[in-house]
């Protein structure tokens, strides 16, 4: 029972750290966002306002994926292993 | 006793500021009386003040709840103190200040979205400040309502309704014809991207406001562990815990908080826009003016008939 216990909070633990991973692709993405902005601005300086606002909602959008990781973290941290245990000692626990 | 026109104005100026601040004041005391105490990191949903029974499921009155519609009071007494006393030519502040958002927003729709969509502008200023002076709510101290996902879920739900009933104005035909675009294989595809757009958008608000919660929750933990490391009468106070989060609540709140907003407000804008099938809606305007002037002639006939 309380290794049973142990696995599922483990688990969940080693979930939510891999979840993370997913922060790795909109950091290069923005990263790649924000230089060729630069570039932008750089070349024509006058554009500059309206070369900033698109590149923000970009970020914004590509920031998406990362933020499903991050969501899909705090759930295994914060409601995951609640949820599971209880089901755990509803299904099993009660038979052994 | 008669009041002069200049009292009655101030007095009718002093209601709307009450107006403006009170309900902030009244989220802080909610706050103070309902906290459970508790020591070290917390890191909680919203609290629930009332179950209200309902058919198939009891309806939550939550803190978050408590608090969106005390900003939007909150808004609407900014509005009327902007707003009131206002001439053709403008002789005060904040008139200026009025005009001025209103003709920045309008600017706004009219780029992103083009002219014939021009009575869409309140509310896209409607959505952009609920939701910026809800996730800047956390600089007093108190629940955002933007950290919550059933709220921010409502909203997106609204916008998803906005952008089916425009797509809907192309004919439902198209509509459906919509979904198997480059070929009819693809339909479920189209039919999970469609669901997406209202998951991304709550997902992208939440996710970075309620990271900013959780980042400035860990941090004050660990400040606060420090200073409780200190020997003597330094770790009874925890110093540490002044100033140094401001940092980084400067941009969690006030940057991210805004950046939100005008991304939720753009982002509306733009999928209602593009969403909308502009030469599909042109042909069945034209076909129905078509229809309407056969059936006039139709009846002028069956007059001259008669």
């Amino acid at each position: 029972m309380e290794l049973a216990i142990g696995l599922i909070l483990a688990g969940c633990a080693i979930g939510a750290g891999l979840a993370l991973i997913a922060g790795i692709g909109p950091g290069i993405g923005e990263g790649n966002a924000v230089a060729k902005a630069c570039e932008a601005i750089g070349r024509q300086p006058e554009s500059a306002g309206a070369v900033r606002t698109t590149m923000f909602i970009g970020c914004a959008i590509a920031e998406t994926t990362g933020l499903y990781g991050f969501v899909v973290g705090l759930l295994l941290i914060f409601y995951a292993p609640k949820a599971f245990i209880n089901l755990f000692i509803e299904t099993i626990g009660k038979i052994g | 006793m008669r009041l002069n026109q200049k009292t009655k104005h101030k007095i009718v100026d002093g209601l709307l500021i009450c107006m403006m601040i009170l309900p902030l004041a009244a989220a802080i005391v909610i706050k103070v009386l309902t906290q459970p105490y508790s020591e070290g990191m917390n890191i909680t949903g919203a609290l629930i003040f009332l179950e209200i029974p309902m058919p198939f499921q009891p309806l939550l009155i939550t803190e978050a709840q408590i608090n969106s519609w005390l900003v939007m009071i909150s808004i609407t007494g900014l509005c009327l103190f902007l707003t009131h006393g206002i001439k053709a030519v403008p002789d005060s502040k904040r008139q200026h200040i009025a005009e001025m958002i209103v003709e920045k927003v309008d600017s706004m729709v009219r780029e992103n979205m083009g002219e014939m969509f021009m009575g869409f502008s309140p509310f896209v200023a409607a959505i952009m400040a609920l939701s910026a002076f809800s996730s800047l709510l956390t600089l007093i101290g108190v629940f955002p309502p933007t950290s919550d996902l059933n709220i921010i879920a409502g909203w997106a739900i609204l916008v998803f309704i906005l952008i089916t009933y425009y797509k809907l104005k192309g004919g439902l035909w198209n509509y459906i014809k919509g979904f198997g675009d480059p070929i009819f294989v693809m339909a479920p595809m189209n039919v999970i991207s469609e669901i997406a757009t209202p998951l991304s958008m709550t997902f992208r608000h939440f996710g970075n406001v309620i990271s900013g919660v959780v980042i400035s929750a860990l941090l004050g933990s660990a400040l606060s562990g420090i200073t409780a490391k200190l020997p003597g009468l330094l770790g009874q106070i925890p110093f540490l815990k002044i100033g140094i989060p401001a940092v980084l609540s400067l941009y969690f709140d006030i940057f991210s908080g805004c950046m939100q907003a005008f991304i939720f407000a753009s982002l509306t804008m733009i999928y209602i826009s593009t969403g909308f099938p502009g030469e599909a809606y042109e042909k069945r305007m034209k076909r129905k003016i078509e229809r309407a002037k056969k059936k006039e002639e139709a009846k002028r006939l069956a007059e001259l008939e008669k």
